[in-house]
């Protein structure tokens, strides 16, 4: 996919890893147009001057817990398509939930800290929050997978279906989903189908994400 | 009189056989123990005298005042002495010392009052009723053995008899002696009894005071639980602001590093210890979530339990619902009991599936993790469990295991929800 610079606000105390973010960021031919080292500021710096993405660090000062995902739930609440990539420390499902619910679906990512090392795969998830998809970390999917569900709609799906969902909402395409699971797109197609049929979600074309939230929730 | 008090060896041995106690060496130690308390009690009349008379002079020269002041210390030296006498009576059920603070540095709390007050009753009325008794009674047998041979010289006056002669005085002898010393025994020994009683009584830390030494000790093991918590949390907020950052940034570094360093041996190299870097990273992340979760201090005690159940191999049940957060103490050892249990269970059990249920009942929370292995587990043997149970004694709580052999099993975890201080 073609990228193009994007205007970004960077939300991270440690000025160890903001030089680390903004030097990657920067030699991707992004521009980081405030970087912000609490809450308060990221928030103000959002209003001052919309970017394309705001990246932000789950853990922020004062109080050093979830002060960024207030601030990005803070956010989307003024500017709703805003996307927003959320930064971890911690392969912790639990903070999922307070993202996705008060800040919609499309254009949300949650990744590893550790991810942002594998450069490529990272300017690809912020492309793809960037273009509204939802992001978040296969180590945190693969958590989400672990936990059986007994009842609720996911409880329907088959375990190629689990899988193929677990894919989408890494925020796989179809053709890769099928590389990943060595059958053919066609197959993979059949799979979102049925998916989609068992979650009961019309037909409206960004169904993808609320499958994958759907599955996020279950 | 506490149960303690009736069954020492000597109230025994004056409810017992009286020929047994004439010959036990019961009379003679009471004698000893009023002859002393008798010296006892004379050496403190004169130190209340001299203190209490130089305190009052040399009071216009304020230096009184403190000559005063120090009367508590001399009772409580007074009862130092005399606790020491009390096991020569009461044998095991003598006064435990109230605490280890020697008596010059005496506290002004009730027990220094009640020692004073005993110092002052022996040093006013024991002893001289020690004196008395044991004088009379002495001198009463020592006079009835030996009337034979007084009478002969002089007449004998013995309380309403009058002995003239060796005639007379030898059936008064007879009788009077034996009679003399049982009754004698009996006089010495309980006065001896009564009285080391009252100074076991009186000198004794009492309930409350037992009451609230318990309540410093439940306090201070509280407090260590607490300081334990503390520093668990310093070392996550240390490793994680420190060394995780400065490992991310590093594999952050080798990620640019591979853009930029041209395809050959050190483009490998640098995978390579990217690759290294990220699988440090992650056990290190592992070591993190071990010494404290973040997740539990930021979520609570549901969501960090769902987080550790996630974790298994095996399906776990997780069903907590707790409307209020438990104090952190109470929240960090049910999440370590948790994580705990589920690590044996899937060492140990051979278990198909696990629960958890958390719930609060009354004032307490209530947390059992069951599952469906085979059995036969128990607290200790190496287990990291010992040391919970360690840590929710100090907070009142307990940790049981049911296991029979075949399964299930079931660990539970009882804790008052609040720490009371």
């Amino acid at each position: 996919m073609a990228r193009r610079p994007l205007r970004i606000v960077l939300a991270e105390d440690s000025a160890l890893l903001r030089e680390g973010l903004v030097g990657i960021l920067e030699r991707a031919g992004h521009e980081v147009v405030a970087s912000a080292t609490d809450a308060d500021e990221l928030v103000a710096a959002v209003r001052a001057d919309p970017p394309d993405v705001v990246i932000t660090d789950v853990r922020m000062p004062p109080g050093h817990s979830d002060e960024g995902l207030r601030a990005a739930a803070a956010i989307r609440r003024e500017q709703p398509a805003l996307p927003i990539l959320v930064l971890s420390q911690y392969v912790a499902d639990a903070y999922l939930p307070a993202l996705m619910d008060s800040a919609g679906t499309a254009g949300i990512g949650y990744l590893l800290k550790d991810r942002v090392g594998r450069v490529a795969d990272f300017l690809a998830s912020l492309d793809q929050v960037v273009e509204g998809q939802t992001v978040v970390d296969p180590e945190v999917v693969r958590q989400l997978l672990a936990r059986r569900s007994d009842d609720g709609p996911l409880a329907a799906l088959t375990t190629r279906e689990r899988e193929v969902l677990a894919l989408m909402a890494e925020g796989r395409t179809n053709g890769s989903i099928a590389e990943a699971l060595f059958v053919s797109d066609a197959a993979v197609r059949k799979h979102v189908g049925s998916i989609f049929a068992k979650l009961d979600l019309g037909d409206d074309h960004d169904r993808r994400v609320s499958a994958v939230l759907t599955y996020l929730r279950g | 009189m506490t149960s303690a008090t009736r069954t020492s060896p000597v109230w025994s041995a004056v409810g017992g056989n009286p020929v047994r106690l004439v010959f036990s060496p019961w009379p003679w130690r009471s004698l000893a123990y009023l002859l002393s308390g008798a010296v006892v009690g004379l050496v403190s009349l004169v130190g209340f005298f001299v203190t209490i008379g130089v305190g009052v002079v040399t009071t216009p020269l304020i230096i009184g005042l403190f000559i005063l002041g120090s009367l508590p210390k001399l009772g409580a030296m007074i009862a130092v002495v005399e606790r020491r006498r009390l096991p020569f009576v009461l044998g095991d059920a003598a006064a435990p010392e109230p605490s280890d603070t020697p008596w010059w540095r005496t506290p002004r709390d009730a027990a220094s009052w009640r020692a004073l007050g005993y110092a002052v009753l022996l040093a006013l009325v024991l002893w001289v009723v020690d004196l008395l008794v044991a004088v009379l009674v002495v001198t009463f047998v020592v006079v009835s053995l030996l009337s034979p041979l007084l009478a002969h010289f002089d007449t004998v006056g013995m309380l309403w008899w009058q002995l003239d002669s060796t005639r007379e005085a030898v059936p008064f002898a007879i009788i009077a002696t034996p009679v003399g010393l049982v009754l004698g025994s009996y006089v010495l020994t309980v006065l001896a009894a009564a009285q080391s009683s009252l100074a076991r009584i009186l000198l004794s830390p009492r309930e409350e005071e037992l009451e609230a030494r318990v309540t410093e000790l439940r306090r201070s093991r509280i407090e260590l639980v607490d300081a334990f918590e503390t520093e668990r949390k310093r070392i996550e907020r240390d490793l994680h602001d420190g060394v995780q950052q400065r490992m991310v940034a590093l594999t952050m570094l080798l990620g640019r590093a591979e853009l930029d360093v041209p395809e050959g041996e050190g483009l490998a190299l640098v995978r390579q210890a990217h690759s290294e870097a990220e699988a440090a990273l992650a056990d290190l992340r592992e070591v993190v979530r071990g010494v404290h979760p973040r997740v539990l201090t930021d979520l609570g005690l549901g969501a960090a339990i769902r987080e550790v159940a996630d974790r298994m191999p095996i399906p776990v049940r997780v069903d907590v619902s707790l409307d209020e957060r438990p104090p952190a103490q109470v929240e960090a050892a049910a999440y370590f009991v948790v994580s705990e249990g589920l690590a044996n269970v899937a060492k140990h059990a051979q278990a198909r599936s696990a629960a958890i249920h958390a719930r609060r009942s009354g004032d307490s929370l209530v947390l059992v993790i069951s599952d469906d292995g085979r059995g036969g587990a128990t607290v200790g043997e190496g287990t990291g469990l010992s040391g919970l149970v360690t840590r929710l004694d100090a907070l009142g709580g307990t940790l049981t295991v049911t296991s029979p052999v075949g399964g299930p099993t079931e660990l539970r975890m009882e804790s008052p929800w609040h720490v009371d201080r």
